[in-house]
């Protein structure tokens, strides 16, 4: 049996999302997906980019790569500013999907999570299938839910900290109240061990980009993040241990020669 | 032995140094290009940063290289290279940045708030830590075009034909050097465009006497010192191929970046801004390609001047010469 992840009736299997931004160029980008083995990436829609073929080759660059792409409205921050950019992203990259960014504050590009569900509301009336990135806040979560997004995307961390996990406790509680719904946790990540401890956490994927684009060599860190998500998700089927506070020999002393007599 | 024609199109940095360097090989050379004045595209908003070192926190080696090379063409052919290196800081908040940048390049020394002021009085007590690229050098791009263009009529005998929009392929000569940048696009089909936009100020309040790059994970500018208490504030790195405006995004962005070095740029005057697109290929690395008798350079990206001089020399050998440069001829 193979182990995918679902978002909206499709059906991957690698479990690691890309940005493809701040590469240090094109050919770069390209190797990293590649190395990656990511099967869906992020591409940001800067206006400048959509006037007629002004962005066409970076663009033509991510075609050639047959993934799927899923557009982003980054840098949004309102309701009017995401929808808008939802809008032009679904004419220029063909696909109704949309991973819906709502920045509520300049310095954390925290989600402003009032518009964030505001906006979702708006975009799936309109047919969108939205990826909302979110924070790990459980009651946001319902109401992204209760207007239809079919995915929750919380942080964990704020974007390009690469700080990994701030609130595995909140993480978890996300989990298990939503079992069913695919879960990603977008943004924070900065070493491949934060992706397999989502991974390990249950969570169906990661989404990341600064931690391949800035690394020194993003194409081996793309890579090791692929490495990452297949081992996280291989320990999450396998089961892991109870930690404990005591010590336990692995290897049983009980019925050893001389033990008894120490 | 007979002269050798050459004609190059394009009169922006890459046209001008190879008018140079193949004069200075003994060709004789006609320089084209559609505008009335020289190096009115990318040559003529850049910064002029001569900054090989810092660019090696992004660019690949051959960078490194080829901007050696220019920095020694431009010390030995330009008198007014100005030699004070460049300092790089970072708000205290983007440290992580600072320590990156140091990790990725090399030639700096690490220096402390003292240091920073005694090189930039204008910024002392804002900075507790920076990088200093002693070796670092710039100069002022359109003083560059001028002088060289200037030298290149009155002492090397180029003939200089302007408002002359000609196709390379149309020119009668031993050789056509292609060196229009973006405009050749039609036949490199893997070259794209690469928008940047800036800002020219002017405050009498501060001085600055080197490049300063302000370090940020979304927005890192630079801010280059120019006579008469001007400083270009650049620049964006957009993918797109447009040439319109600078956008309202782009002017905050670069001048709240410039208020975050030093206050005073609230006050300073906007004397310019100007928007062009940067022609590179999918590694962002600069090519000479060979299409029978023309060869078309391009792809500097932003590496103009730190670029052209060392790909201009080599395409003046491969003429010249006969020679071959495989890590630019891709």
């Amino acid at each position: 049996m193979t182990d995918q992840v679902l978002f909206y009736g499709e059906t991957f299997t690698s479990r690691l999302l890309l940005g493809t931004a701040q590469y240090p160029s094109p050919a770069i980008l390209s190797d990293a997906i590649k190395a990656s083995g990511a099967e869906i990436v992020t591409v940001s829609l800067r206006r400048e980019s959509t006037g007629g073929k002004n962005g066409r080759a970076f663009w033509d660059l991510i075609k050639a790569l047959n993934v799927r792409v899923l557009p982003n409205t980054a840098g949004c921050h309102s309701v009017k500013e995401a929808v808008t950019t939802a809008e032009m992203a679904r004419d220029v990259f063909d696909t109704d999907w949309i991973k819906l960014e709502v920045i509520g504050h300049a310095d954390t590009l925290q989600p402003d999570v009032f518009g964030l569900v505001e906006a979702a509301r708006e975009l799936i009336s309109q047919g969108f299938k939205v990826f909302p990135y979110t924070t790990d806040d459980l009651v946001v979560g319902e109401k992204l839910l209760s207007v239809g997004c079919e995915v929750l995307m919380p942080w964990g961390a704020p974007i390009g900290s690469g700080k990994g996990l701030n609130n595995v406790f909140a993480l978890k509680t996300m989990r298990a109240h939503f079992p069913n719904v695919p879960l990603v946790v977008d943004a924070g990540i900065g070493l491949p061990s934060h992706a397999a401890q989502a991974l390990e956490l249950g969570y169906d994927a990661v989404l990341l980009n600064t931690a391949v684009a800035k690394a020194g060599d993003p194409v081996k860190m793309a890579k090791a993040f692929a490495l990452a998500t297949e081992a996280g998700r291989l320990s999450y089927h396998a089961g892991a241990m109870e930690a404990r506070d005591m010590a336990v020999p692995s290897t049983p002393v009980l019925g050893l020669a001389f033990s008894e007599t120490l | 032995m007979t002269t050798k024609d050459i004609a190059i199109v394009g009169s922006g940095v890459m046209g001008l140094t190879a008018a140079h360097q193949l004069a200075l090989r003994g060709a004789r050379v006609t320089l084209y290009d559609r505008n009335r004045d020289v190096g009115r595209g990318c040559s003529w908003w850049a910064g002029g940063m001569l900054a090989l070192w810092c660019e090696m926190e992004s660019a690949e080696p051959l960078i490194g290289e080829l901007g050696l090379e220019s920095l020694s063409y431009w010390r030995e052919h330009f008198p007014h290279v100005i030699n004070k290196g460049s300092l790089v800081v970072a708000p205290p908040r983007d440290t992580p940045d600072l320590k990156r940048f140091a990790a990725r390049t090399s030639h700096f020394e690490v220096i402390d708030g003292k240091r920073v002021a005694a090189l930039e009085p204008d910024l002392a007590g804002r900075f507790e830590t920076g990088l200093f690229f002693e070796k670092e050098a710039h100069l002022d791009p359109r003083k560059a075009l001028g002088f060289l263009s200037e030298r290149l009529q009155k002492d090397l005998g180029v003939r200089f034909v302007m408002e002359g929009d000609v196709r390379p392929e149309a020119l009668d000569a031993d050789h056509v050097l292609d060196c229009r940048g973006f405009e050749a696009r039609d036949v490199l089909p893997d070259l794209r465009g690469v928008k940047g936009e800036m800002l020219i100020v002017r405050t009498s309040e501060i001085s600055f006497a080197r490049p300063i790059r302000l370090l940020h994970p979304r927005i890192p500018v630079y801010i280059v010192p120019r006579d008469d208490h001007h400083f270009m504030v650049g620049a964006t790195m957009i993918e797109s191929s447009d040439q319109s405006r600078i956008s309202a995004r782009s002017m905050v962005e670069l001048l709240n970046a410039a208020y975050a070095l030093h206050p005073s740029f609230g006050e300073a005057e906007i004397i310019e801004t100007g928007t062009d697109v940067r022609p590179a290929f999918p590694d962002n690395l600069p090519r000479i390609r060979r299409d029978g008798k023309i060869l078309r350079l391009n792809g500097l990206y932003r590496h103009g001047y730190l670029g052209a001089p060392a790909l201009t020399r080599r395409a003046a050998e491969i003429v010249m010469e006969g020679k071959t440069f495989p890590e630019v001829e891709r």
